[in-house]
């Protein structure tokens, strides 16, 4: 028995929008054997992942904090990618995003007024798209591979943050705990229904963007550029499209969600700079990218269904015991059946039995 | 012993998995295929024999587990970027992301418990002998094997017509599939020799480097050895020149906490993943160098026609 492929003429327009949803089953089904060899019901796990945080009110504003910076990154990430620039960084960049987004609270506490937020908003941006910036200058510069220097990035922003944290910025009112002095309320994103539960505005910036980033590459040459650029690189370069300056776009655009993104976090949920500002949430984001067909509107749509496996894990680890390791392992799953469906976009896919003269006979 | 001695022995140690790593991607890359997931295959070949050691007792059988976890991981990525044509840049990151995952869940049960450490060779006599004793005779077996793969491997790519038809297989695939060479078979082999490389790797840092499982203990050596690969341009006797070079980056920054060097420890932490990106960038310079060596094919999917 083999598998064969055979190229499309056109790509299927109807896998295109159907591959993500047999990949995210698949993946359902691979969790749901996943919990069965865990020894936990099958079911009742599903249902405390995917049912239990949705059917409550303030769980759902819950999800809407963990979705803003999946859907803000995985957004930022569809244009990286489309362009054929592999930025798997945007972990480091959204932790520079946060820690400049902090530093006007946290290194001028006496400056109070309506102008901190958009002004901590700009730095948590322009922290961001600096940093994304290294590995777009590396790779223009020096030729480097921009997926293993983004990445590394992300350590080294990891140890700029404990050390920020730890040192030059612990509380001085803080009994020597790991973090910055409390923001104010004027460095606060507001909460939205501060009566049913805790999400902020940032959800709404997370879509505002995403909906101008679909405009951008919808709509605009330089979405056009974007798309050129990374189908087919000769043809762009016939055109006359700067391929060095989009490596600076996509990068520095990227990096600015996620700045926003990390901001958003610290200036939102947390209300302060800890030792560590995101679970994970710029390594998901990629997940965001490609389950939502690198469409910064599909990415709103990726990003809601990924902020519910972080907050899933954290309900069934309380009513069914199970690890909140699994989340990951589900995220893992969702990326892999949805690139092995990918290929149903270009290819038919057929299954052969028996020996390959047989097979085609049949055919 | 001295320090200068057990300096250089902890040199080999942590240069140890790196260099696994490395060479068993290098090889992968030679047939033209890009598996970024050596970082999740590490560290499901760490928890795979570091569980395999804990449950038998016998560090052996950790090894051979290590190995299988490794190969295992790898299958999955070969099957998808291989016989699905799926984008290999995304589907080695998923490979990350879910070695990563599926590591802390299996690893879970082990948090904390007492390891078992792979014996060091002892040879009566020559172990003893000052300073080259240890370093040459008193090392662990992984160690050996690394540097038999070393040899191993420039013998096969350069000296064997296997090699040479894998290599081929990595700068055309097109032309390599006319000639009648099954392109695919030799690209699930190459990923499974990666991937048990890898997993080998992952099983040094569980039964010898640090006999105890901690959560994603690789700590980016994965992406270290893919970066190995690329400063080594796929050349094998350069990986290990790279992998200790990095094993000594990394040693010396821990001297250097241990010492209480006013520079704060965040910083030495973070030298081995600067010093990477320093490195790259010192590399991609000699672009000829690059060029000449680097895989035509490299990250591009093939499918056969009829």
């Amino acid at each position: 028995m083999k598998l064969e492929l055979s190229k499309r003429s056109a790509p299927s327009i109807v896998m295109t929008y159907l591959s993500p949803l047999i990949g995210l089953s698949l993946a359902l089904v691979a969790g749901a054997i996943m919990f069965m060899f865990l020894g936990k019901p099958p079911l009742q796990a599903l249902y405390a992942y995917f049912i239990e945080p949705i059917s409550e009110l303030w769980s759902v504003h819950e999800l809407l904090i963990k979705a803003a910076p999946l859907i803000l990154m995985g957004a930022g990430l569809c244009v990286c990618y489309q362009s054929n620039n592999w930025n798997i960084g945007a972990e480091g960049q959204m932790i520079i995003g946060g820690m400049a987004g902090s530093a006007l609270p946290v290194m001028f506490p006496e400056f109070s007024g309506p102008l901190v937020l958009p002004l901590m908003i700009v730095f948590g941006m322009l922290g961001g798209m600096l940093y994304a910036a290294i590995p777009a200058l590396l790779k223009t510069r020096f030729k480097t591979n921009e997926i293993l220097t983004s990445l590394m990035l992300v350590y080294v922003a990891q140890m700029i943050l404990d050390w920020t944290v730890r040192g030059p910025w612990r509380n001085p009112e803080g009994l020597n705990f790991p973090e910055t002095r409390r923001f104010d309320a004027f460095a606060r994103i507001p909460e939205m229904l501060p009566a049913d539960g805790r999400a902020n505005f940032g959800f709404i910036i997370a879509i505002v963007v995403a909906i101008l980033i679909w405009v951008l590459m919808s709509k605009t040459l330089k979405g056009f550029q974007v798309k050129v650029i990374g189908a087919s690189p000769r043809a762009a370069k016939f055109a006359g499209f700067d391929a060095k300056h989009m490596v600076f776009f996509a990068f520095m655009l990227a990096g600015a969600t996620a700045g926003l993104a990390g901001t958003i976090e610290v200036a939102g949920a947390t209300g302060q700079l800890l030792p560590t500002i995101s679970p994970g949430y710029g390594f998901t984001a990629i997940i965001v990218a490609f389950l939502g067909r690198l469409n910064p509107i599909g990415a709103i749509v990726a990003g809601l269904v990924l902020a519910l496996t972080f907050l899933g894990g954290e309900a069934a680890q309380i009513t069914i015991g199970v690890s909140d390791k699994a989340a990951r392992v589900f995220q893992g799953l969702i990326l892999f059946f949805v690139l092995a469906c990918d290929t149903l976009i270009l290819y038919r896919v057929r299954l052969i039995f028996g020996d390959k003269t047989a097979a085609k006979g049949a055919a | 012993m001295g320090l200068t001695e057990a300096i250089l022995l902890t040199i080999a140690t942590a240069a140890t998995p790196l260099l696994l790593a490395a060479i068993g991607e290098l090889v992968v890359e030679r047939s033209g295929v890009l598996n970024l997931g050596v970082e999740g295959m590490m560290i499901m070949g760490a928890v795979g024999g570091f569980g395999a050691a804990a449950l038998t007792g016998n560090p052996w059988i950790g090894v051979i587990a290590a190995v299988a976890f490794g190969a295992l991981t790898s299958l999955a990525f070969a099957f998808l970027t291989l016989s699905l044509a799926a984008n290999q840049v995304a589907t080695g990151l998923a490979l990350t992301i879910l070695g990563l995952g599926l590591s802390g869940l299996l690893g879970e049960p082990f948090i904390g418990k007492a390891g078992v450490k792979l014996p060091s060779l002892d040879l009566p006599f020559l172990t003893d002998i000052p300073l080259i004793g240890p370093l040459i005779f008193g090392q662990d077996p992984i160690f050996y094997v690394s540097i038999a793969l070393i040899f191993g491997v420039t013998w096969f790519l350069f000296r064997t017509r296997h090699g040479l038809t894998l290599r081929s297989i990595g700068d055309n695939h097109v032309s390599a599939h006319a000639l009648g060479i099954p392109v695919l078979r030799y690209r699930y082999l190459a990923v499974m020799f990666g991937g048990a490389c890898a997993g080998l790797a992952g099983g040094h840092l569980s039964l010898v480097y640090t006999p105890q499982w901690v959560e994603n203990m690789s700590a980016g050596r994965g992406w270290i050895a893919l970066a190995l690969v690329v400063f080594a341009s796929w050349r094998p006797a350069r990986v290990l020149a790279g992998a200790y070079l990095f094993g000594a980056v990394s040693i010396g920054q821990l001297h250097a906490q241990a010492l209480g060097v006013a520079i704060p420890s965040q910083f030495l932490t973070a030298l081995p993943y600067l010093a990477t990106i320093i490195v790259l960038v010192l590399i991609s310079q000699n672009i000829r160098m690059t060029l000449i060596n680097t895989p035509a094919m490299l990250g591009r999917a093939f499918v056969p026609d009829r």
